[in-house]
């Protein structure tokens, strides 16, 4: 891909509009995704913070779900942040009853896993062998396991846990890099976006 | 959770970042009042980002009159083992003790709220001093920026609570909306005098003024009762909606919950507002606000 990519970032419910800055001061260019003709005109996706539940039910009231999970199988590059992680996950534990993903990466995620509001943190880590980070985790979710085609780019200090996940053109944090200025992970993941 | 492990020394817990973070989540979402477990589910079936646990709604906190107070912890307690989904409750305007107890028993964020009788006259809750994130009510940029410079780490305006009108909702809106516009026209020397008309911070005003926006979260609430009001306040610049007696009040709450969070979706979309405005049922009883004696109006409690 010569061109700067267009990257979607699915608009429904969470916090769009600081991925849509984190990708647009990489370079790239960043649109709102929220219907299926949107989804077609974009060459990647990110899925963003939020409530996984809501995300889940307007994505399936809204006829996306099946086009996402579509474009997913087919390759489409995609990074989800925290509910975006449980979204690409192909297994979840601590869901509501029928709780649907895009799946996508190999991995088991538990939802709210490192707690409540009150035991939601920030810490610094190292992803993607790029250095330390500041990451901000907020009632984040982590993996539990991961197949063997899984990339582990990503541990937090509290218990080692596994909170950076990568697969082909699939990329997942449990933290909010969006959250912090630090564009870091969203160039990682438009230099993915280039290569494929 | 028994498994959560111990937060190490290189990481912290109710940072800045951290608290006005999780407001960030909860945007183009509705966060619903209930009163019981049952109600929670059917806000979070409905896709609810949250929900916000008390005893009575305000229709009946209006209608019973009393002193309202901070919810049962056993019905908090209720609500929390029900749903998957964040959980908020209120605590009285400078109760710190309620709010203690709130983020002892492990509540999502707290708000400090004027639908509640409030505690103290005179000061507001010191929320730097919490784990617990805080919300709070706001009729004019002032008012925000007063919260916020005490710990708030995400805003709603006031409306008018259990009115079913949303016109109060509008009025705050467009204010908080219209002074943050103002605050962007003025030269550097006329923001000094900005900050003492508003009673914040120099540094807060000129960060504003320049940023054209809070540096938190800003959601709606009070009077929000149909899909078109929530469609609007996102349209007047609210970046998410709490609706309170609106949705149990209604004939049909798990339709009208659901209508509401897809309207504030697609809150630029009429076509989509006017689909899922079909077929609710009876919206809740409203109450012209204009009949209100100042007495009985919730947006007069802190200030």
């Amino acid at each position: 891909m010569t061109s700067a990519p267009t990257i979607g970032v699915l608009a429904l419910q969470g916090d769009v509009r600081e991925h849509v800055r984190s990708l647009q001061a990489t370079g790239a260019r960043a649109v709102t995704v929220r219907r299926p003709a949107e989804l077609e005109a974009v060459d990647a996706l990110v899925v963003p913070g939020g409530e996984s539940t809501t995300i889940w039910k307007l994505a399936e009231a809204f006829e996306l779900l099946e086009p996402l999970r579509m474009r997913v199988k087919s390759g489409m590059p995609a990074y989800g942040s925290c509910a975006g992680m449980i979204m690409l996950a192909d297994r979840i534990e601590g869901g509501v009853e029928g709780q649907q993903t895009l799946g996508g990466i190999d991995m088991v995620v538990r939802r709210n896993a490192f707690g409540r509001q009150v035991d939601s943190f920030e810490a610094s880590l190292d992803f993607a062998g790029r250095g330390p980070m500041r990451a901000v985790f907020i009632r984040a979710p982590w993996v539990e396991s991961v197949g063997a085609d899984v990339e582990v780019l990503g541990l937090a200090e509290p218990g080692d846990r596994i909170v950076a996940v990568r697969q082909g053109p699939l990329l997942a944090t449990s933290f909010h890099p969006e959250l912090t200025g630090d564009t870091r992970v969203h160039s990682y993941f438009v230099e993915m976006v280039r290569e494929l | 959770m028994s498994s959560t492990p111990e937060i190490t020394d290189t990481a912290v817990t109710g940072t800045a970042r951290v608290k006005r973070g999780m407001a960030e989540m909860l945007k183009g979402g509705v966060i619903m009042d209930v009163v019981t477990p049952e109600q929670a589910k059917i806000a979070e079936d409905a896709g609810a980002v949250a929900v916000m646990a008390l005893e009575r709604v305000p229709a009946d906190i209006r209608a019973e009159g009393g002193v309202s107070r901070m919810s049962d912890p056993d019905m908090i307690d209720g609500i929390i083992a029900g749903v998957s989904i964040p959980v908020m409750a209120k605590a009285r305007i400078g109760h710190l003790v309620e709010a203690q107890v709130l983020q002892a028993i492990g509540v999502d964020y707290v708000d400090e709220s004027e639908v509640l009788t409030p505690a103290d006259e005179a000061n507001h809750i010191d929320k730097w001093a919490f784990t617990v994130p805080f919300v709070c009510g706001a009729t004019n940029l002032g008012e925000a920026l007063r919260r916020i410079t005490e710990g708030a780490a995400m805003i709603r305006s006031k409306g008018e609570a259990g009115t079913g009108n949303v016109v109060e909702a509008t009025r705050h809106m467009r204010r908080i909306r219209g002074d943050i516009k103002r605050l962007a026209s003025l030269d550097e020397a006329e923001l000094y005098a900005a900050a003492k008309e508003l009673q914040a911070p120099y540094e807060l005003v000129a960060e504003i003024a320049k940023t054209g926006k809070l540096p938190v979260v800003l959601f709606t609430a009070g009077g929000i009762a149909t899909p078109a009001d929530a469609a609007m306040m996102m349209q007047l610049g609210a970046e998410g909606v709490f609706v309170g007696s609106g949705i149990f009040k209604s004939g049909d709450p798990a339709k009208r919950a659901a209508a509401i969070v897809k309207a504030t979706t697609f809150y630029d979309d009429p076509d989509v507002i006017a689909k899922v405005s079909r077929g609710l049922g009876e919206a809740m009883v409203g109450i012209n606000v204009a009949t209100l004696p100042d007495s009985e109006r919730l947006a007069n409690r802190g200030w």
